[in-house]
C-alpha cells in the first residue's frame, strides 16, 4: 500500500510546483522586475544635497523630512528620463497642496539640463538637490528612475512607488497611503 | 544571453541612461592589486540592478558603475569584504547579492541538493534491499548456489575477455 | 492572401490533430485496423498543414509583409536575407510555430520510421503525440496567432533585435527545439507504454533512437547557444546560470540520465518504472523551460513579449500534460513488472548510480531556478541565486559522476568486481597522476582545486581511451587482431567512447579557462601597447564602417609574443539603424592552447579608447568537446542495431555478425 503513495509522489510535487507558479502569475501587480525596498519602515537616509542654482528653490538635505512635521513625497528624477515626463502632471497636482512635502532629488543630471526640464515643464518641488553622481540614489537603495517615496514626519520610510505613476497610481496607491498617515497622526 | 538584458531593460519602464558605457574601466582601477583584485571578485558577485541579470562587473549600465566606484571606495576605507556586500543588501536587499544569504529561509535551498541525492540514495538501498528479498522469496540449494557461482564466474571471464557491451 | 492560407492551414493541422489524438486510440482500444492506421495518415496531414503555415509566414518575412503585425514587430526591408528568415523564429509567435512544426515532423518520423512498430503501440503513440500537438496549436491560435494582420500597415518593420542578427543564433534556437520537443517522442512512447501496461527490452530499443536524437540536438543547441554567448556579448564568458540557460540545461540533464537508464531497459529489462518516469519528466521540463521563458515568471533576459494571458494558458496545457500523464503513472506504474536482479556494483548500478547524481544535478539546478519564486510566494523577499550557489552546490555533484564515467563502462552486467575494474584503469591512473604534476608544473602550481579538476578531466579522458583499447585489444594483440576489432566496433560503442571523451574535453575547458582566464581593460591612443599574459597587443588605430544595416567603428590590433607576430583582431562595435542599439563584434584568434580576444569600446575624451583583453585559455575545448559529443550522437544513431526502421533480415545479419565477433574473441 505505502509502495503506492510512492508513485504518486511526482504527481503531488508537481501540483505543488504549479501552485507557486498560478500564485506567481495571478497574484496582482507582480512583476518579477520590480525590487521591493527593504528600506520600508526605516529611518530614512543620512543625506545633504546642493541646490539646483537658479531655480528658486532650496537644496534638500535630511534634516527637512522632520523639521516642519509634514509627510514627504520624495521623487527621484531626471531630465533624460522620458517616464519622468509622462508622470510629471501627477508630480504637479502633489506639489500643489501644502499639507505635505514634495521634494526632488534630480538623479545623475547635468544642471543646465534639469534647469531647463523643470522651467520648460514647470517646478512642482518645494526643494530640489543634486544628486550628480547617484550617491544619494545609492544609499535611498534606488535603481532606476523615477522612484517615489513616502517618508512620514518622523523620517520613516513608509512606502516605495518604482516606476512612473501611471494614470490611476496617484489616486489608489499614492493619495490613499498619504491620507491613512495623516489619519494616524 | 545575458546582453538581451539591456535591451529588455531598455523596453522596460525605466530609463538606462543613453551613454553607453563599458563594463569595468580603467578609471575605476585601483592601484593596490590586492584591493582591486578583491574589488573584483566582489563586483563579480554584486547583481546589476538595472539590467537584472548580470554582475555590476559587467555591467554597462551607470547605476553599475558607480556602484563598483563605492565598492571600491569602501575597499580603500578599510571595509572588509562582508561589510561592502551588506553594505549593498542593507540598501537593495539580499536581490543585490548573486550569493544568497544562508539563513532559515534558504536552509532547504542550500541544502536541498544533499536532500535530494540523500533521498535517493536511500531509495536506492531499498530498492537493492527489495532485489534481495526478490532473491530470497526464490532461494536456490547450496549445490545450485556454487554451481551458478561458477557459471557466473565463467561468464565473466569470457565477458571481460571480449568485454563487450554487444552482448 | 497567403497569411489568409496559413491562418487556415494551422486550423486545418490542428483539425488533423484532433482527429489523430482520439481516433487511433479508440482502435488500439477496438484493435481496429483501421483507425489505427488512421494515426500516420493523419500525423503526415498535419506535418503538411503546418509546414504549409511555416512557409506561408517564412514567405512573409522574406517579401517583408508589413501588414503582418508578427512581420513589422520583427523586421525590417534592410535585413540580410538570412536574418529575415531566423526572424520568423525570433519571436514568441513564429518560434512557437516552429515548435509545433517540430513536434509534427517528429510525429509523422514516428508513423513513417516506425513501421515494425506493435500497432497497438504505434497507434498509441501517434495519439500522445497529436494530443500534445492538439495543445500547442490551440495555444497558438487563441493567443499567439503569428498571422494577425494590422489595420495600418507602417512604412517599414521595427527590426530584429540586433544580439539576434548572427548566425549563431540564427541555427541555435532550431537546433535547441529539435532537442526539447524530440523528447516528447519518448514521454508518447512512455504514455503509450503505461496505456498497455507493458515495457519490455523492445521498447526501450525503440524509445532509445528518438531520445538520442533529442539529446544529439539539444546537446548542439546548448553548445551553440554558449558558443554566441562568448563571442558575440563580448564579455568573455560563456555561461551565466541564467534563467533561460538553466531551463536548456535540465532536460539535458535529465534527457542524459534517460538515454543511460533505458541502456538497463534495453539490455536486462529491468528499472522500468524509473525509466519510464525518467521519460515523463524530461519532457516535463522541456514544457516548463518553455512556459518559464514565455510567462515572465523569472526575472530573466529573454525577450520574448511577456503576456499573462498567455502565461496562464500554458500553464494549464502543462497541469493537463504533465499532471495527466503522472496521475497515469501514479495509476499504472506499480503494476508493471519489475525485471531483472542486479548487485550495487555492475553495469547496472553504475548506470542506476549515474541517473542518481545526474537527477541530483538536475534537482540542484532546479531548485535554484526556482527557489527565489518559492521564497517569495512564502514572504521572504526577493533573493538572487546565481553562479556562487551553482559553484557550490553543482560542481560538488559532478565530481563523483565525471570520476565514474570512465569506470561504469568497465563493469560486467549484474555484479562485478570493484577491485579487478580499477586494476584495469591503473595505467590510466597513472597517466592521470602525470597529468596533474605536468598541469601542475605548467601552472607554477596555480590554483590546487583547478589543477585537480583538470586530473578529473584527464582521468575520465584517459580511462574511456584506456576502455577503448581494451575492447580493440590495442598492444595486446596483433595490430591487425587491433584493427580488425576497431572497424568492427559497434556504433553505439563509438558513441559512447566519443561522447565521454568529448565530456572529458569539454569539462578541461570549462575549469581552463574559468581557473586561468586573464582579462585587462586599458585606454589606448593608435600606436600604443597593452600587454596580457605575455602577448602584446598593438592598437593600430579605427576605421569606420558601414554595414547593411549598421554602421561600425572597427578597430585593428596587432598581436604578437616576444615580437613575433601572431594575428590581427578587428573588433567591431555597431551601431544598428533600426534599433539605435550598440553591440560588440568581438574579435577572437583561437588556438589550440587558448584565445586572444579583443573588444573595442568607447572613444575618450582625450582620445584614446576603451579597450578590453581576454587571454582565455582551452576556451575552444568547451565547444569542440560538445562537437564530439553531438558526433557521438549521430554515430551512435548510425548504429544499425538501433535503427528503427531496420528490416528484420538486416537485423538477423547483424545478429550472425556479433557472434562470430564475439566468437573471433573468445
Amino acid at each position: 500500500m505505502n509502495k503506492k503513495i510512492l508513485f504518486t509522489l511526482p504527481l503531488l510535487i508537481t501540483l505543488v510546483l504549479f501552485g507557486y507558479f498560478f500564485w506567481a502569475l495571478t497574484k496582482p501587480g507582480r512583476d518579477p522586475k520590480i525590487l521591493p525596498s527593504v528600506l520600508i519602515d526605516k529611518p530614512a537616509p543620512e543625506f545633504n544635497l546642493t541646490a539646483l542654482e537658479n531655480l528658486g528653490v532650496p537644496g534638500f538635505s535630511r534634516t527637512d523630512l522632520t523639521t516642519n512635521g509634514k509627510i514627504s513625497v520624495v521623487n527621484i528624477f531626471a531630465s533624460w528620463c522620458v517616464p519622468c515626463l509622462a508622470e510629471h502632471p501627477d508630480m504637479v497636482k502633489l506639489g500643489k497642496r501644502d499639507d505635505i512635502n514634495l521634494y526632488g532629488i534630480n538623479y545623475r543630471d547635468k544642471p543646465d539640463d534639469a534647469l531647463n526640464w523643470l522651467n520648460r515643464n514647470g517646478n512642482p518641488y518645494h526643494r530640489v538637490g543634486r544628486d550628480p553622481k547617484s550617491r544619494t540614489g545609492i544609499e535611498w537603495g534606488v535603481y532606476g528612475v523615477p522612484e517615489t517615496f513616502i517618508v512620514d514626519a518622523t523620517g520613516t520610510i513608509r512606502y516605495k512607488h518604482v516606476g512612473p505613476l501611471n494614470p490611476g497610481d496617484l489616486e489608489n496607491k499614492i493619495l490613499p497611503i498619504i491620507d491613512n498617515l495623516q489619519a494616524q497622526k | 544571453m545575458r546582453g538581451l538584458l539591456l535591451f529588455t531593460a531598455v523596453l522596460f519602464l525605466f530609463t538606462v541612461n543613453s551613454d553607453p558605457v563599458q563594463a569595468f574601466e580603467p578609471d575605476e582601477v585601483l592601484d593596490d592589486p590586492a584591493l582591486e583584485a578583491r574589488a573584483r571578485e566582489i563586483s563579480k558577485e554584486v547583481r546589476c540592478l538595472v539590467c537584472q541579470n548580470e554582475p555590476i562587473d559587467s555591467s554597462n549600465a551607470d547605476l553599475a558603475k558607480e556602484l563598483r566606484i563605492v565598492v571600491r571606495e569602501r575597499l580603500v576605507a578599510g571595509d572588509s569584504d562582508d561589510d561592502v556586500k551588506s553594505y549593498l543588501s542593507d540598501r537593495y536587499g539580499d536581490f543585490v547579492l548573486f550569493r544568497p544569504p544562508f539563513n532559515t529561509a534558504t536552509f532547504l535551498l542550500w541544502f536541498g541538493p544533499l536532500l535530494v541525492f540523500g533521498i535517493g540514495g536511500i531509495g536506492l538501498i531499498f530498492f537493492y534491499r527489495g532485489n534481495k528479498n526478490l532473491k530470497l522469496a526464490n532461494p536456490l540449494s547450496p549445490e545450485e548456489e556454487t554451481r551458478l557461482n561458477q557459471l557466473l564466474d565463467e561468464n565473466e571471464k569470457t565477458k571481460s575477455s571480449n568485454s563487450g557491451e554487444t552482448s | 492572401m497567403i497569411a489568409e492560407l496559413g491562418q487556415f492551414a494551422i486550423i486545418m493541422a490542428l483539425l488533423a490533430a484532433i482527429a489523430q489524438s482520439i481516433l487511433p486510440l479508440i482502435g488500439a482500444e477496438r484493435l481496429d485496423s483501421r483507425l489505427m492506421a488512421f494515426g500516420s495518415q493523419a500525423s503526415l496531414i498535419q506535418l503538411l498543414f503546418v509546414f504549409l503555415a511555416f512557409g506561408c509566414l517564412t514567405q512573409a518575412y522574406i517579401v517583408s509583409d508589413f501588414t503582418l503585425v508578427n512581420v513589422a514587430e520583427n523586421s525590417h526591408s534592410t535585413k540580410p536575407l538570412l536574418y529575415k528568415i531566423s526572424g520568423v523564429w525570433g519571436n514568441h509567435e513564429g518560434s512557437m510555430l516552429l515548435w509545433i512544426l517540430i513536434l509534427a515532423v517528429f510525429g509523422a518520423a514516428v508513423a513513417a520510421f516506425g513501421r515494425n512498430l506493435p500497432v497497438t503501440l504505434k497507434a498509441r503513440v501517434l495519439a500522445v503525440q497529436a494530443m500534445i500537438g492538439v495543445g500547442f496549436l490551440t495555444f497558438l491560435i487563441f493567443t499567439s496567432n503569428p498571422f494577425a494582420r494590422l489595420l495600418l500597415p507602417p512604412e517599414n518593420g521595427r527590426d530584429l533585435n540586433p544580439l539576434l542578427q548572427d548566425p549563431g543564433l540564427a541555427f541555435h534556437p532550431p537546433m535547441l527545439y529539435v532537442g526539447y520537443v524530440g523528447f516528447s517522442v519518448a514521454f508518447s512512447f512512455a504514455i503509450a507504454a503505461l496505456i498497455e501496461g507493458k515495457v519490455d527490452a523492445a521498447w526501450a530499443r525503440w524509445v532509445r533512437p528518438w531520445t538520442l536524437t533529442a539529446w544529439t540536438f539539444l546537446t548542439g543547441g546548448i553548445a551553440l547557444g554558449s558558443w554566441w554567448a562568448y563571442y558575440e556579448l563580448g564579455w568573455g564568458g560563456w555561461w551565466f546560470w541564467d534563467p533561460v540557460e538553466n531551463v536548456s540545461f535540465m532536460p539535458w540533464l535529465m534527457g542524459t540520465a534517460l538515454l543511460h537508464s533505458a541502456i538497463v531497459v534495453e539490455k536486462r529489462n529491468s528499472l522500468k518504472v524509473w525509466t519510464i518516469l525518467l521519460a515523463i519528466l524530461t519532457f516535463s521540463l522541456s514544457l516548463i523551460g518553455t512556459f518559464i521563458v514565455r510567462s515572465g515568471l523569472l526575472t530573466s533576459v529573454h525577450s520574448f513579449a511577456v503576456n499573462p494571458e498567455r502565461g496562464i494558458f500554458i500553464l494549464f496545457l502543462l497541469a493537463i500534460a504533465i499532471g495527466g500523464s503522472l496521475t497515469l503513472f501514479a495509476f499504472r506504474a506499480p503494476s508493471l513488472k519489475a525485471g531483472g536482479i542486479f548487485s550495487p556494483i555492475s553495469r547496472e548500478g553504475g548506470l542506476l548510480l549515474n541517473n542518481l547524481l545526474l537527477s541530483t544535478a538536475c534537482a540542484t539546478v532546479f531548485l535554484g531556478t526556482l527557489y527565489p519564486l518559492f521564497m517569495e510566494a512564502l514572504g521572504g523577499g526577493r533573493v538572487s541565486i546565481g553562479p556562487p550557489f551553482y559553484n557550490n552546490t553543482f560542481v560538488p555533484v559532478m565530481v563523483p559522476l565525471l570520476l565514474l564515467v570512465c569506470v561504469g563502462p568497465l563493469l560486467p552486467w549484474k555484479r562485478a568486481d570493484l577491485i579487478g575494474v580499477l586494476g584495469r584503469l591503473k595505467y590510466a591512473g597513472l597517466a592521470t597522476i602525470l597529468a596533474i604534476l605536468l598541469a601542475w608544473y605548467v601552472t607554477e602550481g596555480g590554483p590546487l582545486l583547478a589543477i585537480l579538476g583538470l586530473g578529473i578531466a584527464a582521468w575520465m579522458l584517459l580511462g574511456t581511451l584506456s576502455e577503448w583499447a581494451d575492447k580493440i585489444k590495442l598492444f595486446r594483440a596483433p595490430l591487425s587482431t587491433s584493427w580488425q576489432r576497431m572497424i568492427k566496433l559497434p556504433g553505439s560503442t563509438w558513441g559512447m567512447t566519443l561522447a565521454h571523451s568529448g565530456l572529458a574535453i569539454a569539462v578541461a575547458g570549462m575549469i581552463s579557462t574559468s581557473a586561468w582566464k586573464v582579462e585587462d581593460v586599458a585606454v589606448l591612443k593608435p600606436g600604443e601597447t597593452i600587454s596580457v599574459a605575455g602577448t602584446d597587443y598593438r592598437f593600430d588605430g579605427v576605421r569606420e564602417l558601414v554595414g547593411p544595416n549598421y554602421q561600425a567603428v572597427e578597430g585593428t590590433f596587432t598581436v604578437s609574443q616576444n615580437g613575433e607576430f601572431m594575428a590581427v583582431l578587428k573588433p567591431e562595435k555597431r551601431l544598428y539603424n533600426v534599433q539605435k542599439m550598440p553591440t560588440t563584434e568581438a574579435a577572437i584568434y583561437s588556438t589550440f592552447v587558448g584565445d586572444y580576444y579583443a573588444v573595442i569600446g568607447d572613444q575618450v575624451e582625450d582620445g584614446g579608447w576603451t579597450v578590453r583583453i581576454y587571454r582565455e585559455p582551452m576556451v575552444t575545448w568547451i565547444w569542440f568537446g560538445c562537437t564530439l559529443m553531438v558526433l557521438a550522437g549521430l554515430l551512435s544513431l548510425a548504429d544499425r542495431r538501433l535503427r528503427v526502421g531496420a528490416p528484420a533480415g538486416k537485423r538477423k545479419q547483424e545478429k550472425r555478425e556479433q557472434k562470430s565477433q564475439r566468437n573471433a574473441a573468445a
